[in-house]
């Protein structure tokens, strides 16, 4: 039962819907449920490609951060994420971000989320890098598991949402300029169907797979980017990687950051503790916040890269490491809030981290850029929204801090679903008959990608290739030359791209074809990344430039970068400003010079005060 | 994959709905490292020796609940268990069992789906509260209750594991009931009463065998057996309370 072969006219099934939403992670199902709150009577769609459950929100670990206690403010939360971003923040949208987090968490936990709590049962919160106040709340160290869980099992309250599990989305409809629908593939099948819609939240997640060696699942494939950016939507800060500095080697699995929050060290082959030497210090035994190991993921994960050079890491037979020593902390504190790292480390590694240190090293992790949106999560292309790690809503600048992002598919989850519920009431779907001439060509398209993928190349080599390139190209340090090569490496890629062979030609879970997709996907996501780190001639945040380009520089970059689709060729790079209210741009410092930073800061806005 | 000093043998169950009348066996060599993954041995297999072997698979670290296979007559997640384990022997991988096949190593589970979103799994509050008023208040004891039963990442080993879930497939099962009793514990809940219908039923706790091979099988120890004998207790109490108080006993 093959559809589409060559030469047929492909018919679509076409189901009718008021929203369709493209994801079912945490950011989907929180917008799938707003929406469905938002107007009962409404149809809501929620296309996903995996298992909503199996999302790799899932993955999360840390915890979530909003303003708790009482002597925290939103002030602070808001300098954190700014200044933590390198302030490249979009500055309204923190302030709507952080005045927004707690009621969010709270719904959380009205819906049933696991939260851990202190003896008298309230929530209890730990500290996390980057953070000025312990302000992270936390469900052990499988916070984004239980958020998941939490939004998938609540999402079933709502008959208006409708899901479609394992549904892969192919591409977008847009007739008048506007979003009206997308074309999925049932993946038991192999059918091609069309999704008639007034509006399209996209809530894919990121594309952390463009690199060899990250935290990320085999989903986290640049999906819903690479097919806005086709569509004509900016993807912005795309340079902006981050990566983690604590992974398992070989396979970049992740040890949460709240190791450190509990109190972890980071020791070098000396056993000493390096950050002191990179801005962080002075160290203490108990860890303090916004300093040494709790300094933020880029500039650990920099320090890292430097004990590299300086041959004070330890060898290991999947490169260079460190250890993460969580001895001194117990058995009993590591099982009550660590379980799942101690689970991972004794089963994956062979490793006690109660009696042994941890070797870990920096992977990728989370992709700060994404699909740009405004603050309200629309992007300039109509009826299509973004949100979640696909999007760039403006919250994490250069560099995000631990514990923001579950709080924005929260926050910004719930804005996307009311956002896009708004807009679907004021709209009408061109004719279904022209909509669905559209989505018969796209699944043409898609279908022939299988029949006429009779070529040499092998879908793994091209993808391992483009890892590598990427990792050696884009990593933490990043040189012009390096930057070229990857440019030209992805763009002799995308041409091999046209020789792949899909062996498997049948229709019914044909997941070697979908493989085939996701690499055009992560193709063109990595070519945003490489090109728009080539044109910032600075350094900021993730984005680290050598060869006379180590500083920030405010006077040419203070400025988003803007990646936009350009056909074949590789995407044009453009900028648009960032949005400064509050805090102006200053030193970004942490350990004792970041304290010295605050108060100069504070002197200088005591003084415009004029007090 | 540097080093390949070893091969081991994986044998597949295949089975492609379009082409095949009924599963068959094919085997593959495959280099490894001991640091290995039998899912990563059957991405090898994928990436290099036959594109069209189908499974699923996502995290790589045991929580989103993909990858779960029979390996040589088990179920067990294949990104937590090491080839190495079975070198030099051969490995067996099929899908799980008691399941039907969609392709290869994956099994329709949308029965499971169905019993899932039947137990109403989320909470229903005796008293809806406002955002504004904050946190419910739930203390640590209160919590542990709770967690071991919450952290359920679906992944089909126990209904795998369950003989009498293989012959009554009406059985709502170890994980379903795990997470029922999840919610009834929940001091933020007060649904209890509609769920016990489900596990007064025969199809709830009571087609329980007590064999507890559902437990032995689950990677996060979230127990469901012990689940499934507390709630027959609590049936049991429930259908007492139900014949000499009106409402039952909630």
């Amino acid at each position: 039962m093959l559809h589409g072969r060559s030469g047929e006219i492909l018919s679509v099934d076409t189901i009718k819907t008021d929203i369709v939403i493209v994801g079912g992670g945490g950011a989907g199902l929180r917008a799938a449920i707003a929406a469905a709150e938002k107007d009962p009577g409404q149809g809501v769609a929620l296309v996903s490609k995996v298992y909503p459950m199996r999302s790799h929100t899932v993955a999360a670990e840390g915890g979530a951060a909003a303003v708790t206690q009482p002597h925290d403010d939103l002030e602070y939360h808001f300098n954190d994420t700014v200044a933590g971003g390198d302030w490249l923040c979009e500055q309204d949208v923190v302030e709507y971000f952080v005045a927004h987090a707690h009621e969010e968490l709270v719904q959380m936990e009205h819906w049933g989320c696991p939260w851990n709590r202190r003896d008298d049962g309230h929530i209890n919160v730990r500290a996390f890098g980057g953070m000025k106040i312990e302000r992270t709340w936390f469900a052990a160290d499988k916070t984004g598991f239980h958020m998941l869980h939490t939004l998938f099992q609540t999402s079933i309250k709502y008959p208006s949402i409708r899901r479609f599990d394992e549904y892969f989305c192919a591409d977008i409809v847009v007739d008048e300029g506007r979003a009206q629908g997308v074309v999925v593939i049932e993946i038991a099948t192999g059918k091609v169907c069309f999704i008639q819609a007034k509006a399209v939240i996209l809530a894919t997640g990121g594309a952390g797979r463009v690199f060899r060696e990250n935290t990320n699942g085999g989903i986290v494939t640049g999906d819903g980017m690479a097919l806005a950016f086709r569509r004509g939507v900016a993807l912005r800060d795309m340079e902006f990687m981050q990566y983690h500095p604590t992974c398992m080697p070989g396979t970049g699995l992740l040890f949460t950051e709240a190791c450190r929050g509990e109190g972890g060290y980071l020791l070098n082959k000396d056993g000493y503790r390096f950050l002191q030497d990179y801005g962080l210090g002075p160290p203490s035994p108990e860890p303090r916040n916004k300093f040494m190991e709790l300094g933020p993921r880029d500039r650990v994960s920099q320090a890292i890269w430097h004990e590299k050079q300086k041959g004070r890491t330890i060898d290991n037979p999947h490169g260079q490491v460190v250890h993460l020593d969580m001895r001194h902390l117990g058995e009993k504190k590591l099982r009550e809030r660590l379980p799942q790292i101690y689970e991972m480390a004794e089963e994956y590694m062979g490793i006690d981290p109660a009696h042994e240190p941890i070797p870990v090293l920096p992977g990728v992790h989370y992709t700060m850029g994404g699909i740009e949106t405004d603050g309200r999560t629309a992007t300039n292309l109509p009826g299509l929204y973004a949100v979640g790690e696909c999007a760039s809503v403006g919250i994490h600048g250069a560099n995000r801090l631990g514990s923001n992002s579950l709080v924005e598919l929260c926050v910004f989850g719930k804005v996307a679903g009311e956002e896009a519920t708004q807009f679907a009431k004021t709209t009408r779907n061109s004719s279904t008959s022209t909509l669905e001439r559209q989505a018969s060509d796209i699944g043409n398209r898609v279908r022939c990608l299988v029949d006429n993928a009779t070529g040499k190349e092998r879908i793994a080599v091209i993808r391992s290739e483009m890892g590598k390139s990427m990792e050696d190209g884009c990593g933490i340090y990043r040189t012009e030359s390096g930057l070229r090569a990857t440019c030209d490496k992805l763009a002799e890629l995308k041409q091999r791209y046209r020789s792949i062979n899909i062996e498997d030609k049948s229709s019914a879970w044909n997941t070697e074809w979908l493989l085939a997709i996701e690499l055009g996907y992560l193709l063109e996501v990595a070519e945003a990344i490489a090109n728009s780190a080539l044109n910032r001639r600075e350094s900021r945040g993730s984005h680290q430039r050598l060869e006379g380009l180590e500083q920030r520089d405010d006077q040419n970059y203070l400025k988003h970068t803007l990646a936009r689709y350009a056909g074949e060729g590789p995407p044009k790079i453009e900028y648009s400003p960032v949005k400064i209210t509050k805090l102006e741009p200053g030193i970004r410092a942490y350990g004792e010079a970041g304290e010295k930073a605050e108060a100069e800061r504070k002197m200088k806005k005591e003084a415009a005060h004029g007090k | 994959m540097e080093n390949n000093d070893k091969t081991i043998e994986i044998e597949v169950l295949r089975y492609r709905p379009e082409e095949d009348e009924k599963p068959f066996l094919q085997s593959f060599k495959v280099p490894f490292t001991d640091d290995m993954s039998v899912l990563q041995g059957v991405q090898y297999i994928k990436d290099y020796l036959d594109g069209s072997v189908s499974f699923r698979w996502s995290c790589r670290m045991a929580i989103c609940g993909s990858c779960g296979m029979m390996i040589n007559g088990v179920p067990k997640l294949s990104c937590k268990t090491f080839l190495r384990e079975y070198y030099p022997g051969k490995i067996t991988l099929e899908a799980l069992k008691h399941f039907p096949i969609e392709k290869d190593l994956i099994i329709d589970l949308s029965d499971f789906i169905g019993k899932l979103e039947s137990i109403k799994p989320y909470i229903v509050p005796s008293a809806p509260r406002a955002l504004e008023e904050g946190e419910y208040l739930q203390t640590p004891r209160q919590l542990d209750r709770i967690a071991q039963f919450s952290s359920c990442i679906n992944c089909m080993l126990c209904y795998s594991a369950c003989p009498q879930y293989g012959l009554k497939p009406e059985y709502l099962g170890p994980g379903a009931i795990a997470l029922l009793h999840r919610y009834n514990e929940d001091n933020r809940d007060s649904a209890k009463a509609g769920r016990m219908q489900l596990l007064n039923a025969q199809e709830g706790v009571w087609d329980c065998t007590l064999v507890g091979y559902c437990s032995e099988v689950c990677p996060k120890d979230v127990d469901p057996a012990a689940a499934i004998n507390r709630n027959k207790v609590n049936s049991a109490m429930d259908y007492f309370l139900r014949c000499i108080t009106p409402r039952g006993g909630n």
